[in-house]
């Protein structure tokens, strides 16, 4: 996979290949390389940190986006084994912008599902950029009622720019398949955990997210809108993006502060694409508390538990 | 009184009718067809040009009224009001949208709410007032939704929503795409207790108004005409770069793809929905 790398990076980028020419030179004392590789070392740890310390709501859009970012298929293979990936609605066709099967986490059972982007042009294009159709809510309601059927947890991954809106998604009923997949999620009586891990693309997002509870990366967005379609709508003009990126309150501190997750997974130095064993590790570990957590609810208590989460959400005056 | 005065009187007199003839609260034109009608005229059917059958946005309360016996209707959970939590500013601050936006319309939000009977049966409804932001679900529509919905599994009724919505309110973001799942959690509870939900899809809803307890009604009932979309027509055509066909997104459109049992006029919602309510019991 080659390497992208954002604009605020570059500083990252230069030090790196200062290393690597470094290491690529002979003429030097191995003392003098191992002095100089050190300080180049821990400079670099230092500016990755500083840089992403510090990125605004409109950097952050781009490192959720960011092209080397793992994706749903990342960590379903680091994270759990045994995967057997089920396809299809049963009713029109399989959609492959959403993900899904069994697999073990530990040991034990799970169903697993997320939207899944593609590496290159060739993928996207398979994967519809991780923007499913009507059919891949209809398959991840299938699945959700298989879990519910057979009592195993859920885990679902979420990163989409939102669900299609083309002319086969909306003849197919698009907004009815999100609406049930809402409906079915608010149903189930069996755990389900959810991690943002990208895109939080508004309802194309939600349609796989009511987890029991919910985390998302550090730098990963959940916002009701596209910063762009917002800056469009408010703002008559795309090119407003950044504006509305900041307006839409969108990163994972904010939606920590409103209330709306219940953890904030962080990511290594310079963002979850520059280590995939250490940001899988991460999540991992917060699947296994939620769900050793769920676990000692009964069915009832979980359905109510995901019931009370959602009702409370909302912020008014009376 | 001489000549001049006379006629002058005469004048005045034909400029008043001449005036009250051209006046828009008299005629309007049908944004449809193009027909000139009597407003009477227009009332008279309900708020639809009595030409072509176009049906014209109408207030929350004007909706309610069409379907509830008079003065039957009993508002709930006026009091609510929207906060400004993320402090939103566009080319406006956002509450300063929300305080022109009670002012227009003598709402607090967009959503009308309440208690009324048909033909004598208590149900529980409510309707969205387009003018009113758009008829933008944030954190008060979606509260008030749900409390319709949880005072009706109290009081033993079915739930009747009418929707018209551009979908989620923007300015209050993620909270309002929280709605979506609220809401259709909250129909859930409403199923278990064996009530009905009757979803009254009408011009025009879209957004994730569509994509959540809208599109959920036991029974879905489009208005003529409407537009009821996930996506809008303008994001589909700048996505595909393609001129949508004609009636795409259109409730005629919905009705022949199976996402509503009906596309029903104004003028028989009444009777229906009270025979839908026999069956539902």
């Amino acid at each position: 996979m080659s390497m992208t790398t954002l604009d605020f990076e570059a500083p990252i980028l230069e030090i790196e290949s200062r290393i690597d020419e470094i290491k690529n030179v002979s003429g030097l004392g191995a003392g003098e390389i191992d002095a100089e590789l050190k300080s180049l070392e821990d400079k670099l740890t230092k500016l990755k940190a500083n840089i992403y310390k510090k990125l605004t709501p409109p950097q952050k859009v781009l490192v959720a986006r960011h092209p080397n970012r793992p994706y749903t298929l990342d960590y379903i293979n680091s994270i759990f084994t045994d995967f057997v990936e089920l396809h299809g609605d049963r009713l029109y066709r399989d959609d492959p912008a959403i993900i899904c099967g069994t697999a073990k986490l530990n040991g034990d059972p799970v169903l697993v599902m997320g939207h899944q982007k593609g590496r290159n042009t060739k993928e996207n294009i398979h994967r519809n950029f991780g923007m499913a159709n009507p059919e891949g809510y209809r398959k991840a309601q299938r699945m959700f009622k298989m879990a519910e059927t057979f009592n195993r947890p859920i885990v679902t991954f979420v990163d989409t720019p939102g669900a299609y809106p083309g002319i086969g998604a909306e003849e197919r009923g698009q907004a009815e398949a999100i609406a049930k997949s809402l409906m079915v999620m608010a149903e189930l009586t069996v755990p389900m955990v959810t991690i943002i891990t990208g895109e939080g693309g508004s309802g194309g997002a939600l349609g796989i997210a009511m987890g029991n509870r919910v985390a998302m990366l550090e730098h990963s967005i959940y916002a009701v809108i596209s910063p762009e379609g917002c800056a469009s709508i408010l703002w008559k003009d795309p090119a407003y993006a950044g504006k509305a990126a900041e307006a839409l309150k969108l990163t994972a501190q904010d939606l920590k502060e409103q209330k709306i997750i219940d953890e904030i997974i962080s990511e290594p130095a310079g963002g979850a694409h520059r280590d995939y064993d250490l940001i899988s590790s991460r999540v991992k570990d917060f699947i296994l508390r939620a769900l050793s957590d769920l676990k000692k609810m009964d069915r009832e208590k979980i359905f109510e538990d995901r019931y009370q989460k959602f009702r409370a959400m909302g912020v008014f005056a009376e | 009184m001489g000549i001049r005065d006379f006629l002058s009187e005469k004048i005045q007199k034909v400029n008043v009718i001449g005036k009250k003839e051209i006046d828009e609260n008299l005629w309007m034109k049908c944004t449809s067809c193009g027909e000139v009608n009597y407003h009477r005229e227009v009332a008279k059917s309900l708020n639809t040009c009595p030409k072509c059958g176009k049906h014209f946005i109408i207030s929350a309360m004007e909706k309610i009224n069409i379907i509830v016996d008079k003065g039957s209707f009993q508002e709930i959970d006026s009091n609510l009001r929207s906060l400004d939590p993320l402090k939103f500013r566009d080319s406006k601050k956002y509450p300063d949208r929300v305080k022109a936006a009670i002012k227009k319309t003598k709402m607090n939000d967009a959503f009308l709410s309440g208690i009324g009977r048909i033909n004598g049966r208590p149900v529980h409804i409510g309707a969205y007032e387009f003018s009113f932001l758009g008829g933008s679900m944030g954190s008060v529509v979606g509260e008030k939704i749900v409390r319709l919905i949880e005072s009706a599994i109290d009081n033993n009724q079915h739930v009747i929503t009418l929707s018209c919505s551009g979908g989620a309110r923007m300015q209050e973001s993620i909270l309002s795409l929280m709605q979506m799942a609220k809401t259709s959690a909250a129909l859930v509870k409403l199923r278990k207790a064996g009530l009905a939900h009757i979803s009254m899809l009408t011009d025009p809803t879209t957004g994730g108004v569509t994509a959540s307890y809208a599109m959920l009604g036991d029974v879905n009932i489009a208005e003529p005409g409407s537009l009821i979309c996930f996506a809008g027509p303008r994001v589909i055509e700048q996505t595909i770069r393609q001129t949508l066909p004609e009636g795409f997104q259109r409730a005629e459109f919905l009705l022949e793809h199976g996402m509503v049992d009906m596309v029903l006029p104004r003028s028989e919602w009444k009777g229906t929905l009270s025979n839908l309510l026999d069956f539902f019991g």
